[in-house]
């Protein structure tokens, strides 16, 4: 097997030879060559973490009609950098009376919430951190971590605002958990398995064309658990300030940031990974590993748009309605769909592969049709009962 | 004594550390998370033993939920964070008596069990313990009538947690 076909295996190998050549245990040396793995998987995430605040910043330029960073190096390529020495020269301070140790946790716990998702991503074919069969609760259990984190910082940090913010913000991703957990379950339907890996390979017709519906619902739970617009309901300019994260200051406050844009960036690659077959591109993942790296960072770039794009033209919405539209539309839907799509797909186990998926996207429609018509007249009745309340106010003007 | 053995000894003694820190210490804030590392320890010890399912859904279950839901019960109800009464009442020496006797117990009767100084056998590659699992909760041969039971009893308790919080003038009052 040669360097190029299988990279990751063949360095692992030759650096394990190295390491026993210098008389270290073969366990020894197992374990610590895995441990060079993962700084090495950190080290780029991290690395590719910098460049996402560039993009980000200039991607929502591009969306206001401005410029966006332009002074410091070609395009304002080096603006990150002097991001990064504007954090770590900044004082670090911490609020009186907060909690020490907890308050220093949090920032820690919410980076690692995001990087510990990468373990169970397959970035190619034969290169994946570890191959669990539970890949698809494992998002889910990362995020809980995440979660975790939010309430610790917004505790700790000893102010009525951090905290209130960090309530709001753990309400509304324990609320979209629910969703997001139903319809991640579509996918493994298909699959027959929770495997990453396994999910892809299956992958021979993306899942978004048969569950397109699945795919949506995916996209705003993920949303609503980076916390971004339209779900940005801890923050509140003029009430709230910015939420559970105020009161940190210098590179706690960059590692709050960061871990959002990574996580941004990671459940791109995770819609990419459920929804649109990951690192398959019409065969070329078969050619190089390389090159399929390069395929899933792309789609993981092109998620991470979509979801920049919705931050930067959805309007906020308030927390009441932001949390009713989960448990009074989401919730049922996503669980309306996962039975659908369980039914559709025993139903048609045995049909042709053109029926199958017309079949499945017909079910999507006629669920999401049904959907938005129920929505549609729970609304006009709530319109009624509070315009019909009002009317007799206006009757004397 | 081979690696697992020593990472199961530390997975223990972090476990058991965090759980008399949960009962120990004052500040009701500190006693939930130091809560959510004894699960986590737990979540650990699962997935020493191959059981990779249980321990990621001990991690969703109970500290995504339960754990988080502990912290807002706390935050909400209580004004001052710490606890100042007394930590011990009068019946500790039954308290000690009762775990002294499960822990004798089950040390002996893991005692007469032939696996109890045997290791685990690797499995099978290609085991799909999953698939496995989910087939015996809905196979009648299995644990269908355990696990639908236990469905009807959490239906039943989220029908009552709806009953106690509704409030049928609520939505009338503001007219």
């Amino acid at each position: 097997m040669s360097f190029w076909n299988d990279p990751l295996k063949v360095a692992a190998d030759w650096l394990e030879g190295v390491f026993t050549g210098w008389g270290m245990n073969a366990d020894a040396a197992h374990v610590l060559v895995a441990f060079l793995g993962v700084f090495l998987l950190i080290t780029i995430l991290m690395v590719i973490d910098i460049f996402l605040v560039w993009v980000e910043r200039k991607v929502v330029a591009r969306f206001q009609d401005r410029l966006g960073p332009n002074r410091v190096g070609p395009f304002g390529l080096i603006q990150p950098f002097a991001d990064i020495i504007k954090l770590i020269i900044k004082e670090d301070t911490t609020p009186g009376n907060a909690d020490k140790v907890v308050y220093n946790l949090a920032p820690i716990l919410s980076m690692m919430s995001v990087l510990i998702l990468w373990a169970v991503v397959p970035l190619a074919p034969v290169m994946l951190g570890t191959d669990l069969n539970v890949g698809a609760l494992f998002l889910i259990a990362a995020g809980a971590i995440g979660t975790l984190s939010i309430i610790m910082a917004g505790w700790a940090s000893n102010n009525k605002f951090a905290l209130i913010g960090g309530f709001r913000q753990v309400a509304v991703m324990v609320s979209f958990e629910i969703p997001m957990l139903t319809v991640l379950m579509i996918p493994v339907i298909f699959a027959e398995s929770m495997n990453m890996n396994a999910i892809i390979a299956a992958q021979s017709t993306w899942y978004f064309l048969i569950s397109p519906l699945g795919a949506l619902i995916f996209l705003v739970a993920a949303i609503a658990e980076l916390g971004r617009a339209p779900f940005d309901l801890a923050e509140g300019e003029s009430e709230l300030v910015s939420g559970f994260n105020i009161e940190y200051s210098g590179m706690k406050f960059g590692m709050f940031y960061a871990g959002e844009l990574l996580h941004a960036f990671t459940f791109g690659g995770f819609w990419a990974i459920l929804f649109f077959g990951g690192y398959r591109f019409f065969g070329l993942e078969q050619v190089s590993p390389f090159l399929a790296i390069l395929i899933l960072i792309i789609k993981a770039m092109l998620g991470y748009w979509v979801i920049m794009w919705v931050k930067y033209t959805m309007m906020r919405i308030r927390i009441d309605q932001m949390l009713a539209f989960n448990w009074k539309f989401l919730t049922p839907l996503a669980f309306a769909l996962l039975l659908v799509t369980a039914l559709m797909n025993a139903l048609l186990a045995s049909a042709p592969a053109w029926l199958y998926t017309l079949g499945m996207i017909l079910a999507n429609i006629v669920t999401g049709w049904i959907a938005i018509e129920i929505a549609r007249s729970a609304t006009r009745s709530e319109r009624e009962r509070i315009e019909g309340g009002k009317k007799p106010a206006e009757a004397h003007h | 004594m081979t690696a697992q053995q020593i990472i199961f000894i530390l997975i223990a003694l972090f476990t058991l550390g965090s759980a008399v820190m949960v009962v120990t210490t004052r500040n009701l804030v500190h006693a939930a998370l130091w809560l959510v590392s004894t699960l986590f320890g737990v979540a650990v010890v699962y997935a020493l033993l191959n059981a990779n399912f249980i321990a990621v859904v001990q991690v969703v279950i109970y500290i995504g939920a339960i754990a988080i839901l502990f912290i807002f019960a706390v935050m909400l109800t209580r004004k001052d964070m710490r606890d100042a009464g007394p930590q011990i009442n009068k019946n500790w020496w039954a308290g000690v008596l009762v775990s002294l006797l499960v822990f004798g117990g089950l040390v002996y009767m893991l005692k007469e069990w032939s696996g109890f100084t045997k290791t685990a056998s690797e499995l099978p590659p290609g085991f799909d313990s999953i698939g496995l699992l989910g087939e015996a909760l809905v196979s009648p041969n299995a644990y269908v009538l355990p696990f639908e039971v236990a469905s009807v009893l959490l239906l039943a308790a989220l029908v009552g947690a709806v009953y106690v919080a509704f409030n049928p003038r609520a939505g009338k009052s503001d007219k």
